[in-house]
């Protein structure tokens, strides 16, 4: 049809020629007025069968040049300058339609959200079978065999069954392995994969990116691995580039960018990567310190809809007790019932059977206006903070607002207490007149804790309070919460999938699975001697802690 | 899966029981019955006896409860009374003048329908800058267009001035072809809004992203993911409009002199027709309830994830 067939990989190969070379990119946009460059100066290249990472924080531009690569650049960027070479031929200057004929056939996308990247009102097979369709196949039964063969692939069986569901029907990890059968399906010589593991839990996403590196291998493929965690990155990659603000900071093989960092930048990530750092020592618990919070026998059973009489246990049977001034972590997957035991202890469940007791009061007990008296007490900070927000506020308001629900604070007191509790965040006096839009992520997240702690509660839930951050703003927030935990003698309920950052910030452990604790203890003990399979398999599962990890370690 | 529909149904026929009490209760609390009012002029010199009389025939002296459960087990068996201005059976003058309301719904909502596709597709529409502007720009227009006003607009225009449709002596479709495009605009306008909204946002979705990923397209991907995903709320919307249809198709009857429910609605409110008011109001009630259960059902044919019974699960 047009050049896309032309290109030939075999030739290029032998001759030397990279699969993919960026050089020189420099990209902008433009809204309204202004215009931005996002992307200067980025050069590296892929050779066939290869995997690079991009790693960043966001605002990088990582994602930016992956969109570039494909294609796919928002409406309002533009390549200012520089070339993408795919085979040795520049495609930054041809149009959609040219394109299009690249897309799926010599270059495809694993996208970040799986949640969110399956149209939700086909099946899945007919997803698959749509990137046949598009490339001009027509025969109804070899579309028909190749999606059942590809299904089998990435592991959906059986494949007839899963072939006919609905994105919905799947959970995360399937969705991925979806996205990873229709990326692999036309055998691309390059797949970019865009942070495709970082909406999932860790043990879901090692057993997705084993797949992915089956596959690669099996095809020869080349990956373009985008990422902000160097732990990812250490475990997957060939060689790494690290971008910061747009330009590259540093790039090599990732032994050695590990091992050896020269930038600054590299150095920051390296340390802030949780599944890389080395957990600094926590302060010993006084052994005077009482008991403030004790969940025992905690069970919150649902009824299964449709089955009269038979019961979903989401906790069943959880106890624990968590001292003054330390914090107690709840690690599990999705479904283990760790969120289900943090919203009974903050009070907005009220459990089956069993008793949390807060300060010596059953929570479990109380209703009414003693309930939302409580809240005093125990507070919460949400996983997302770009939802937990309300956009119509300014973040004056908002952490202003839990002052006005209780006791007649006089204004001027209140605004009092606003400013400094924005300050003790880490935030300029500046944001109390802004809305949450105007903040980054973890600038958010500040605004979040900010609104927890307003109210001087005894405890406070985190419930994934930083699973949806970049390692390195994540990094910021752990040692946030560190500081205000030591200076206002808080205790905190750490709920969280990954056992990399319960590491770095929790005394204590439960190991939740399926509703029930399969293990408890000091967090050091659990790590160091898990005693159950199923820690063990959370612990082999965090990032980097294979091979280029722990030589980097030393 | 039935039994949620025998829910949905059961639900549907709450409604309009609730709208027949509530009617019924409005009616009764005006002031004077009609009874009252039609005999008590003065030009048919009836004595305070004759009328008391005729109270007790029309059954207007039983208690309010009594007339209540009367009225309720008539219309049960579809008897909606007699029309106390004109003597005539509701039920007869619902059957003269229902069609041609209905026929015009109907066709202003089809019409609607056509409408605001076109204007959806239009604001789509790949290298015509201007065009999709313009597309997008109609909808705020449409919906500032009084009903009235648009009629006796359309009538200079295309009858006086250009002459194409005979307003006097028409044909049966010259008698339509005005009166539904003065209902159709306003009533697309709103529903081409949600449309190109939602498409809008729909193409913003990373599942976009991964099918321009495969290779797709901007008219392969607006036809096979772009579109369903944009319908379900616009269908939704019809739903809601469809109520406001009978509506305007009082003031559309008038301006163009059509016989229909608008018509007998105006009278009857006029005369305090009070079966002729009732049996129009849980008429409408009923419409309303249709269109609505219709649209609940046909909702998980168009999204899965709404579906009633998980597909594919045997």
């Amino acid at each position: 049809m047009d050049s896309a067939v032309r290109l030939n990989p075999a030739a290029t190969a032998a001759s030397g020629t990279p699969l993919l070379a960026v050089e020189d990119l420099a990209i902008r946009y433009v809204s309204g007025g202004a215009s931005r460059r996002v992307v200067e100066d980025v050069s590296f290249s892929i050779a066939p069968g290869e995997v690079v990472a991009l790693v960043g924080e966001s605002g990088s531009g990582k994602t930016t040049t992956a969109q570039a690569v494909l294609g796919l650049l928002p409406a309002n960027g533009m390549i200012e300058r520089g070339a993408i070479r795919l085979d040795g031929t520049d495609i930054t200057g041809w149009s959609d339609r040219r394109l299009s004929a690249l897309r799926g056939t010599r270059m495809s996308l694993i996208p970040q959200d799986p949640t969110t990247s399956l149209n939700p009102v086909r099946t899945v097979g007919s997803q698959i079978a749509e990137i046949l369709q598009i490339h001009g196949e027509r025969d109804r039964g070899r579309i028909r065999a190749r999606v059942l063969e590809l299904l089998a692939r990435v592991g959906l069986e059986p494949a007839e069954m899963r072939a006919q569901q609905y994105p919905h029907q799947l959970s995360g990890g399937m969705r991925q392995r979806v996205l990873i059968a229709i990326a692999v399906a036309l055998r691309p010589g390059l797949i970019v994969a865009d942070e495709p593991t970082s909406a999932l839990d860790v043990t879901v996403q090692r057993r997705v990116l084993d797949l992915l590196d089956d596959l690669r291998r099996e095809d020869g493929t080349a990956v373009l691995l985008v990422t902000h965690d160097l732990g990812v990155a250490a475990d997957r990659a060939d060689r790494v580039v690290v971008l910061r603000q747009g330009r590259i900071q540093e790039a090599g093989p990732v032994r050695q960018v590990l091992a050896a960092p020269r930038s600054d930048y590299a150095r920051q990530l390296l340390a802030d990567a949780p599944s890389l750092a080395t957990p600094r020592a926590r302060p010993a618990v006084p052994a005077t310190a009482g008991v403030m919070l004790k969940v025992a026998g905690l069970t919150q059973t649902y009824p299964v809809v449709g089955e009269r009489g038979r019961v979903f246990r989401a906790a069943d049977d959880v106890s624990f007790e968590v001292r003054a001034g330390t914090t107690h972590a709840l690690v599990g997957e999705s479904g283990s019932g760790k969120t289900t035991t943090a919203r009974c202890i903050a009070g907005f469940l009220r459990p089956t059977s069993g008793t949390v007791e807060v300060g010596g009061t059953d929570v479990a007990r109380l209703s009414g206006e003693q309930l939302r008296q409580f809240r005093h007490k125990v507070q919460l900070v949400f996983q997302n903070p770009f939802a937990s927000l309300d956009p119509r506020q300014t973040i004056g308001q908002i952490v202003e607002e839990p002052l006005r629900n209780f006791d007649p604070v006089p204004k001027a007191e209140r605004e009092h207490r606003v400013r400094a509790m924005i300050g003790r965040v880490g935030l300029p006096d500046s944001v109390l007149g802004r809305p949450p839009a105007a903040l980054s992520g973890g600038q958010r997240q500040r605004v979040a804790i900010a609104r927890a702690l307003v109210l001087k509660p005894r405890v406070v839930v985190l419930d994934e309070a930083v699973s949806a951050l970049d390692v390195t703003v994540q990094a910021r927030i752990l040692e946030l919460l560190d500081e205000l935990q030591r200076e206002l003698g808080l205790t905190y309920v750490f709920v969280s999938h990954d056992l990399a950052v319960v590491r770095l910030i929790a005394d204590t452990v439960s190991v939740m699975r399926a509703g029930q604790v399969v293990e408890s203890g000091p967090v050091e003990t659990v790590f160091h001697a898990p005693a159950h399979d199923y820690t063990r398999d959370l612990i082999a599962a965090i990032p980097g802690g294979g091979g280029a990890a722990g030589k980097a370690a030393q | 899966m039935t039994r949620q529909v025998a829910q949905k149904l059961g639900q549907a026929l709450l409604v309009l029981l609730a709208a027949f009490t509530v009617a019924f209760v409005l009616l009764q609390a005006l002031p004077g019955d009609a009874v009252l009012i039609k005999f008590l002029g003065s030009e048919m010199g009836l004595t305070a006896e004759q009328i008391a009389e005729l109270r007790i025939a029309y059954g207007a002296d039983a208690p309010v409860w009594e007339q209540y459960l009367h009225t309720l087990g008539n219309f049960l068996r579809g008897d909606f009374g007699y029309s106390i201005r004109s003597g005539v059976p509701v039920a007869q003058l619902l059957a003269e003048n229902l069609p041609s309301t209905l026929w015009l719904a109907l066709l202003a909502l089809t019409a609607a329908c056509l409408l605001a596709l076109v204007l959806a597709l239009l604001s789509q529409l790949e290298g015509f800058g201007w065009v999709r502007g313009l597309a997008r720009s109609m909808p705020s227009l449409f919906v500032a267009v009084p009903v009235f006003w648009l009629g006796i607009m359309l009538i200079q225009v295309f009858s006086f001035q250009l002459g194409l449709v005979s307003v006097i002596a028409p044909e049966p479709w010259e008698e339509l072809v005005l009166p539904v495009a003065t209902l159709a605009v306003p009533i697309s306008a709103p529903m081409a809004q949600v449309l190109i909204r939602n498409i809008d946002a729909v193409f913003g979705e990373p599942f976009v992203a991964v099918a321009r990923a495969k290779g797709a397209r901007h008219q392969w991907v607006l036809w096979r993911h772009v579109f369903r995903n944009a319908l379900p709320a616009t269908l939704t919307m019809a739903g809601v409009l469809f109520g406001e249809l009978l509506g305007g198709a009082v003031v559309t009857e008038t301006v163009f002199g059509l016989g229909g429910l608008g018509g007998m609605t105006q009278q009857a409110v006029a005369n305090q027709d009070v079966a002729v008011l009732q049996a129009i109001v849980v008429l409408s009630a009923f419409a309303f309830v249709a269109i609505s259960l219709l649209i609940d059902l046909l909702m998980p044919l168009l999204d899965p994830r709404l579906a009633l019974r998980p597909a594919g699960a045997s």
